[in-house]
């Protein structure tokens, strides 16, 4: 079954780039994706550019609007998904609690809607 | 007159099986909707055909039998199943076991008994916490939807619709329907503690409700830790939860007056505590003793033990209560356990001794608006003689009461200090 793991932080929480801690959470992530990998559980997953780069678009009356800015403007930000296919819930469960994020941010775990 | 005793025993009996049978379904279909919904139906049948018939020899395989036929009625029925495999799947298998049985004389020890993998999915912590005492108490106690709303003081459709929202997240986040491994197991046991000390609290706290509904929930609470001790014999722990509930459940109907009112432990009338609870449950607990070192049920289990054992007030073993206090602060690390402590320490060692460990707290300010701090405190005062300070506690804790009887008791002590 595959649940999307979704990781979010509030901006500035975690560690800085080019410091010996991020390069930790580089290590961390690495480490997690490749258990993932190694248990056939990973399909797929990437960090994401910073909000400042998202943009929103709705379609009302059949008019496009394109709105620069997320769709949500929260503290804490969308900035990476795991798709993992997992036997249930506690399996990805334990890979949310693997992603170094999960340390300062939350990471929601959502299943796939299967057809 | 046959008919209602015929009712009252079949009532019984399905109260007796229901999670046993349930549990056993729900491992069948993988649904724990469908599984409640045929078991519904199998008690319906039951009621049918146990009066005319009298009670089957094993009514557990009887009922589980008509569940799984009610089951493979449905999944017949539906419209869309041929599309979908697994169901179908789920069809066969169950159509195999259902023809297994009926060339069998299956008796009710046959049966193996899935309630701990049920627990563990009821008390799953992705799940509320009100979501897994009412599915708890629903699937495991086979208490009515109703019964619980009732008990929690919502109404039926509230309570339904918790139910639904919780069966419907199990199944559609696929949460497990098993025993967690050894590296989750002492984590997911503490959800499944808690979720029975909660349902005993809801029953033991005075505050409003029905009070016939609370004390349904106090017994279930101690069947249920009685089903997880006979499950999990080798957890001390559940044993500890069971003889905490066993202790404390001896003095509750001592703990009001006729009028509902709340009676200090100091002021109950200890030769109407129940010895028999009591007894039992110093036994469980000194058998859990032994199993290793105690963890905090057994500890809040040993200090209501004392309690328990002592004729009087005065006669009580308040040093070793301290010391239990201090032991349970290890896992509890709070500003009440602690409280606790230092009354227990200032009815051992004399109220100067309390006041020195109180006056710690007081700095933190934690307990600025507990009641019970602030009387803990002016007791200690009067005791030592210091007026002032205790007519100034006495004043902070009235104001924070909401009880009407405690609140008269510190008026007239707030009086005595004005003398």
């Amino acid at each position: 079954m595959q649940y999307l793991l979704l990781i979010y932080s509030a901006e500035g929480s975690g560690p800085v780039y080019e410091t010996p801690e991020f390069g930790k959470l580089m290590e961390g992530y690495m480490a997690m994706t490749e258990e993932a990998k190694q248990n056939n559980v990973f399909e797929g997953g990437n960090a994401l550019q910073a909000v400042e780069t998202a943009t929103s678009v709705r379609v009302r009356n059949g008019k496009t609007e394109t709105i620069d800015g997320p769709f949500a403007e929260t503290k804490e930000q969308l900035g990476g998904y795991y798709l993992m296919n997992c036997k249930d819930l506690d399996e990805a469960l334990y890979y949310a609690s693997k992603i170094p994020t999960a340390e300062f941010g939350t990471i929601e775990v959502r299943p796939v809607w299967e057809l | 007159m046959k008919q209602d005793s015929t009712a009252r025993i079949i009532e019984d009996v399905v109260r007796q099986e229901w999670g046993r049978v349930l549990s056993i379904l729900v491992s069948y279909t993988r649904d724990m909707e469908l599984a409640e919904d045929v078991m519904q139906e199998a008690l319906i049948a039951a009621l049918q055909h146990w009066g005319p018939r009298g009670i089957p020899e094993s009514p557990r395989a009887w009922l589980l039998q008509t569940a799984r036929r009610k089951a493979i009625d449905r999944l017949r029925r539906d419209a869309n199943f041929s599309r979908k495999r697994a169901e179908y799947e789920l069809l066969l298998s169950l159509e195999q076991q259902a023809g297994l049985n009926d060339t069998e004389n299956h008796m009710d020890q046959d049966i193996p008994d899935e309630r701990l993998r049920l627990i563990f999915t009821c008390c799953h912590p992705a799940l509320s916490e009100g979501a897994r005492i009412a599915l708890t108490l629903r699937t495991l106690g086979g208490l009515t939807t109703e019964e619980i709303a009732r008990a929690f003081l919502v109404s039926e459709g509230t309570m339904a619709q918790r139910l639904v929202r919780a069966k419907k997240k199990i199944k559609l986040a696929n949460i497990p329907y098993d025993i967690p491994g050894p590296e989750l197991l002492a984590e997911r046991v503490q959800s499944v503690f808690s979720v029975i000390y909660l349902i005993y609290n809801e029953g033991y706290a005075v505050t409003s409700g029905d009070t016939l509904t609370r004390a349904d929930l106090c017994t279930e609470a101690i069947r249920l830790a009685r089903l997880l001790v006979r499950l999990m014999p080798d957890v001390a722990e559940a044993a500890g939860l069971l003889s905490l509930l066993l202790l404390h459940d001896s003095r509750r109907t001592e703990r009001t007056d006729d009028q509902g009112m709340f009676i200090a432990l100091i002021d109950q009338d200890r030769s109407r505590w129940d010895r028999d609870q009591i007894i039992e449950g110093v036994k469980i607990l000194k058998a859990a003793l032994v199993m290793g070192p105690p963890g905090p049920y057994q500890i809040q289990a040993a200090i209501s033990a004392v309690h328990a054992e002592a004729e009087s007030h005065e006669a009580t073993n308040w040093h070793e209560i301290a010391l239990l206090y201090e032991k349970l602060f290890e896992y509890q690390p709070t500003s009440i356990v602690q409280l606790n402590a230092a009354v227990a320490l200032s009815f051992a060692q004399g109220p100067e001794k309390g006041l020195e460990m109180l006056s710690e707290i007081v700095c933190d300010g934690t307990l600025d608006d507990y009641q019970p701090f602030h009387a803990a405190l002016a007791d200690l005062y009067r005791r030592v003689g210091n007026k002032q300070k205790a007519s100034a506690a006495y004043e902070q804790a009235i104001s924070l009461s909401n009880n009407v009887a405690e609140k008269e008791f510190l008026e007239k002590r707030l009086q005595e200090m004005a003398r």
